[in-house]
């Protein structure tokens, strides 16, 4: 039985508690002539969000910690020996699973039987074979240590999704039954299924706070497997990013900052200026004809997806300054460069920018003004002498944010900065960056467990901490210059 | 008068009708923001080296008329102006005016005290620098203080000279944005209700401010409160409607005003 | 109290006219026009930019709707196809289409011959290659199909290379073709008298929307269709979980939760969430959802859990504010005629802000379509040629996903990809912009002030 299924069987209950405790409620009120405190629908609610919830919850666990505690029973009955030189057993344990998996696709085809498959020993039978006639391909031979290990994993597997089914149906059951029996004319249903619906939404505002534990104990938890396999002083101050099929690879993570700084540099360079002069001159100059015409026009710019900003940078931009400026110039001769990337980047973070001043801009009031022109200021004299120091702060956190999506821009310096590793000045030349070695390293053939995929973990943990630091800063900035003007 | 040839000075001679005695002249001024008509033809003298109170109740148009005399309203999309201003004879509407000169020459202090976020001394300063007023360290220095002396506020600031504007009480802030208009050496200052936002004491003092300017400045202030009319101008011109009731010295204006209207105002009977 | 004799007359104020322009105000508003010109200059590079970036893109992709054909009459030859005779269909799936081959040459030589048409220097190898290498699994699967009409004639339009295709979109001319192993001016130049025949012609390219990808060899054949649908399914799954988490939380957040430390930390992390990069929630679905739960790879419900979790932020910040916009009156007047809280927010307050929910969750869902890069972590790279099942079982079959499939293709070495890239942009972009035009109008439609 798969989870969706179990998962209909717990709606169906839930359907049935609903008028069950709905029509209990009725019954009863009509036989002891009494009133119902809440509406029928209430009591009805009240025993279907007792039987789904629990139930569901339960499942969730189950399904969350079933592969946890699966993984270090039956990793325990792999010997040593089986584990190749220099693999690392969670590739063993990946093998196990894919035989497991076989092994389920094979009775579910019709081609053996559970006794078969009980009786059968890796020795002797074919299983490589066996499992590609099911489209599970295997890389070598099965050990037969592996063979019983994934034997026990299949069984363990199978015990387990049963007792899940069982414990789960049997919650449904349980609390639903609890709660209809609990049903009576007098139950105060309306303020218990509240209760219960509160709590639902308690518990939906903290996916929030769950997704952010799962990012950080996912990246902590790779990057420290990281480091016992690659030393960290290594990671951060080499300044030679080299990785190689076959290990001895060189992961300075230096060239990948530098590069990652240099693009987002060159962005901010093209959209803080730009951005700025549009935010003011729509707030403050133009007729409501350009108005009305340009501000959706840049908003539509932010909802252009990165993807399409890489090809731009591919197709267009990236050949054209090589063809007019680092040819000609003798300053290069790839179409990804450093330059390519931080142009489209520029473009991509000029609406942003400019909505963010233009709200920071409005928000410096209006006596401000008034105050500069009933001196004799002219237009421009009262917006770079006192609206623009007045709304300073504002402006630097938009900046800030500006720059964190920029550190954190993945589709356009991957289709536009290149892949070479590089400390250089040259901004004509390609180089890379943080996130494109992030995709790079984990889309790649290289094996998980090696220091050149989990690299991209600890790439990962520097990434999110340079961004959630300057989302800090820029959110604290912000705040504290609303408050200004409150 | 050096520039005697100039057309425009010529101009300014014939039409000045009572050089020295009125600073500014409004002749048939109207305006309208959008469809809405909000002064019908106000003719009012204001007089030179005088302190000129506008009174009358809410929405008469009297913060409006203020408003036109340095071109406030141009910064309003809607506004249109119509008649005529003249500030020494010369049209302030003219199209071939310079509103940034005019604003040089006709200041302005604002309802609530709007000073901006900088430091005491910039504040001050912002108005000669745009203007050109000064260049050197020691001329700004000797312009913020002459400027917040004659504002009454150099003796409470002077050690804090470099710390925000912002910080000021309500009155002192208030007084600091006088000053900031006074740095500019202006000929008229205008004072939209320059009390309102103040508590007693401070009003007391903006109000003692104002009758010392009076010996080197015009000045026209809009006020709601008829004690500071009568306490600080020298005339009084009483705004209805959108229109000018009547105008004459303080004295017979609180004593014996000649319109009906006037009277009822200044007696409270509704405004 | 002041010392009035002390202001310098900086400048004598009676010696100046209204009418004369002194040096520095002519500087000054020098200055302020400047400004301002800078000022325009940026908004129109702003627009240009916006145009360039549209104009490229249309520019390049516009033709990989258009595609060109070559009709053929095929015989089924019987005795090729169906030795024993027997229509036996197991027997007909082991042919591969290595036999179909020789079939459709027939056909080009009896073309070539009946109108006339040959071209000299062309190798028979030549003419073969003007037909895509589709062609034959597509004469297969006919004929898989239909084993009934084998023994018939029958007429097919095949796909033409892609140089050739090429050809007629100006990517390939025949100087390139000198130079180019792929394609031999002579095939141009039969291209062309197949052309004035009737035989050879470009028209709309409905396959480009509803074809799977295809390998590397044949791009005139590469379509959209397992894109679109592992977009379309993981959207589902986007909507289905984020748009009830998001306004459950929103409306604890909103109408409940005190003000406590708790509250606060969801807030930080709801404000923190919405800015991390897009890549670290690609990195969080590998780790939790494929390496730890043990989730397929390249499965639409992987890719619309991490943009659930991606769009979470988006819906519940456009929430809060409509929620925030219904006025308190509305609430007060519910609790006045004894409604619970509860009752009070979703009978009267939630209906009011539903216009706003619906539009932050198209804005949502829109973002989460374009979204590419945490896609690629989660092997939605991978290249998938068969269609996903029909929900719910097709979440956890591979597929493809619309802005993956292009950055797939820019990754290919035929520049006929860089024009199936473009297009599909161009079908990304004409979604979005209906997703879009959806919100405005609901916004329209149904906005109230209050």
């Amino acid at each position: 039985m798969t989870p969706g299924i179990l998962a209909i069987i717990v709606l169906v209950l839930t359907v049935a508690g609903y008028f069950l405790g709905r029509q209990r409620a009725l019954a009863l009120a009509k036989r002891e002539g009494v009133r119902l405190h809440s509406l029928p629908s209430h009591y009805g609610q009240a025993v279907a969000l007792f039987t789904a919830v629990p139930a569901l919850l339960l499942m969730g666990a189950w399904l969350f910690l079933q592969p946890l505690l699966l993984e270090n029973q039956v990793s325990s009955q792999i010997p040593d020996s089986v584990i190749p030189e220099g693999g690392a057993r969670s590739l063993v344990m990946a093998d196990v699973r894919r035989i497991a998996d076989g092994m389920d696709r094979l009775v579910g085809s019709g081609g053996l039987n559970e006794d078969d498959l009980s009786s059968m020993r890796a020795d002797f039978s074919n299983i490589r074979g066996r499992l590609a006639e099911v489209g599970v391909a295997l890389g070598s031979d099965v050990e037969p240590a592996v063979f019983e290990a994934a034997k026990s994993y299949r069984s363990i597997a199978g015990t387990s999704t049963l007792l899940r089914n069982i414990a789960v149906i049997a919650v449904a059951l349980g609390f639903g039954f609890l709660a209809w029996r609990q049903v009576r004319p007098a139950m105060r249903a309306r303020n218990v299924s509240e209760t219960f619906i509160r709590s639902l939404l308690i518990g939906s505002s903290l996916v929030a706070i769950l997704t952010t534990f799962g990012i950080v104990t996912s990246l902590l938890f790779e990057t420290i497997h990281f480091f016992r396999l690659y030393p960290a002083s290594e990671f951060f101050f080499s300044t030679v990013w080299n990785p190689q099929f076959r290990g001895g690879s060189d992961l300075g993570v230096l060239p990948l900052l530098w590069g990652t700084f240099y693009v987002s540099f060159v962005a901010l360079l093209l959209a803080v200026p730009i951005g700025l002069m549009i935010a003011i001159y729509l707030a403050e100059y133009s007729g409501k004809a350009l108005r009305s015409f340009a501000k959706p026009a840049i908003e539509i710019l932010a909802g252009i997806p990165t993807i399409v900003y890489g090809l731009f940078a591919l197709i267009t931009v990236g050949p054209f300054l090589r063809d007019w400026i680092a040819q000609p110039l003798g300053l290069g001769s790839s179409s990804s460069s450093v330059l390519t990337a931080g142009l489209v980047m520029g473009i991509m973070l000029i609406p942003f920018v400019s909505s963010l001043s233009d709200d920071v801009i409005n928000a410096v009031p209006q006596a401000m003004r008034d105050g500069s022109y009933g001196l004799g200021a002219t237009q421009s004299e009262t917006i770079r002498k006192v609206i623009m120091p007045a709304a300073l702060p504002g402006i630097v956190g938009a900046i800030l944010l500006a720059a964190s999506r920029a550190i954190g821009e993945t589709m356009i310096v991957v289709m536009g900065a290149g892949a070479a590793a590089r400390l250089g000045l040259n901004p004509l030349e390609a180089m890379t960056t943080v996130t494109v070695k992030i995709v790079s390293q984990l889309t790649g053939d290289t094996e998980f467990a090696s220091p050149e995929t989990l690299v991209a973990f600890a790439l990962g943990l520097t990434l999110f901490v340079f961004t959630l630091g300057l989302n800090i800063l820029a959110l604290y900035i912000v705040r504290k210059y609303r408050e200004q003007y409150e | 008068m050096n520039m005697l040839t100039d057309a425009a000075v010529e101009e300014k001679l014939q039409s000045a009708s009572k050089p020295g005695v009125s600073k500014m002249v409004g002749k048939d001024v109207t305006v309208h923001y959008g469809e809405k008509q909000a002064l019908f033809g106000v003719n009012l003298e204001v007089p030179e080296k005088q302190v000129m109170a506008l009174i009358g109740p809410s929405g008469c148009g009297k913060s409006t008329f203020l408003r036109c005399l340095n071109r406030m309203n141009d910064t309003i999309d809607i506004c249109r102006v119509g008649g005529s201003i003249m500030l020494d004879g010369e049209d302030i509407y003219d199209p071939r005016i310079d509103v940034v000169e005019l604003r040089a020459r006709v200041g302005m202090v604002f309802q609530k005290p709007n000073p901006f976020p900088k430091s005491i001394y910039e504040n001050i300063a912002y108005g000669p620098r745009i203007h050109g007023l000064a260049s050197k360290k020691s001329e700004f220095d000797e312009v913020v203080e002459t400027s917040l002396q004659k504002a009454g506020l150099f003796n409470e600031v002077k050690d804090r000279l470099h710390e925000p504007g912002t910080g000021l009480s309500g009155g002192q802030q208030q007084r600091l944005c006088i000053a900031r208009a006074i740095a500019v050496s202006p000929e008229v200052i205008l004072m939209d209700e320059p009390c309102s936002a103040l508590d007693p004491i401070a009003t007391a003092k903006v109000e003692e401010l104002i009758d010392e300017l009076r010996e080197n400045y015009t000045i026209v202030i809009v006020t709601h409160s008829m004690q500071q009319a009568a306490r600080v101008s020298q005339r009084t011109a009483m705004f209805h409607l959108g229109n000018l009731v009547e105008e004459g010295p303080t004295d017979k204006m609180f004593t014996n005003p000649d319109d009906k209207r006037t009277q009822d105002y200044i007696t409270g009977r509704f405004g | 109290m002041t010392d009035l004799t002390a202001m310098p007359a900086v400048v004598d104020s009676q010696s100046r006219s209204l009418f004369k322009r002194g040096e520095r105000t002519r500087r000054r508003h020098a200055a302020e026009k400047r400004f301002r010109m800078i000022g325009l200059a940026a908004v129109i590079f702003g627009i240009l930019a916006l145009f360039g970036l549209l104009g490229s893109i249309l520019n390049n992709g516009a033709s990989s709707f258009r595609q060109t054909y070559i009709t053929l009459d095929i015989h089924l030859d019987p005795a090729k196809l169906d030795k024993t005779g027997d229509r036996d269909p197991e027997a007909l799936r082991k042919l591969t289409t290595f036999s179909y081959q020789p079939l459709i040459k027939m056909a080009l030589d009896a073309l070539v011959e009946g109108k006339g048409v040959s071209v000299e220097g062309l190798t028979s190898k030549d003419l073969e290659g003007m037909i895509s290498k589709e062609a034959p699994a597509e004469l297969r699967r006919f004929v898989l199909a239909h084993p009934s009409r084998i023994g018939e004639t029958v007429t097919f339009a095949f796909l033409a290379d892609g140089r050739i295709d090429g050809y007629y979109k100006g990517r390939v001319t025949m100087a390139t073709a000198e130079l180019d192993r792929n394609v031999t001016p002579e095939q141009l130049r039969l291209a062309d008298k197949l052309k004035d025949a009737g035989v050879l012609a470009t028209r709309f390219n409905w396959s480009f929307l509803t074809a799977p990808d295809a390998s590397d060899t044949r791009p005139e054949a590469a379509g959209l269709g397992v894109a679109i649908l592992g977009s379309a399914y993981m959207m589902l799954i986007v909507l289905v979980l984020s748009l009830p988490i998001g306004v459950a939380a929103s409306i604890y957040l909103e109408e409940f939760a005190p003000r406590n430390r708790l509250t606060d930390v969801i807030e930080v992390n709801i404000a923190n969430l919405a800015a991390v990069p897009s890549i670290v929630f690609g990195i969080l679905g590998l780790a939790v959802f494929i390496n730890y739960a043990g989730l397929p790879q390249s499965a639409p419900i992987v890719g619309g859990l991490v943009l659930t979790l991606m769009t979470l932020p988006t819906i519940i910040i456009a929430t809060r504010a409509a929620l925030k916009a219904v006025p308190p009156s509305i609430r007060e007047a519910a609790l006045g005629v004894g409604a619970s809280k509860m009752q009070a927010i979703f009978h009267h307050v939630l209906p009011l802000a539903a216009p706003g929910i619906l539009t932050g969750t198209i804005i949502g869902l829109a973002q989460a379509l374009g979204e590419t890069a945490p896609l690629l972590l989660i092997g939605m790279v991978a290249f998938v040629r068969e269609f996903p099942a029909a929900p719910p079982g097709g979440f956890f079959d591979p597929a493809s996903a619309l802005p993956v499939q292009v950055y797939n293709w820019t990754q290919r070495g035929d520049p006929a990809f860089i024009e199936r890239a473009s297009g599909a942009i161009i079908v990304l972009l004409v979604f979005l912009i209906i997703m879009n035009l959806g919100a405005i109008f609901l916004r329209r439609r149904f906005e109230r002030r209050w």
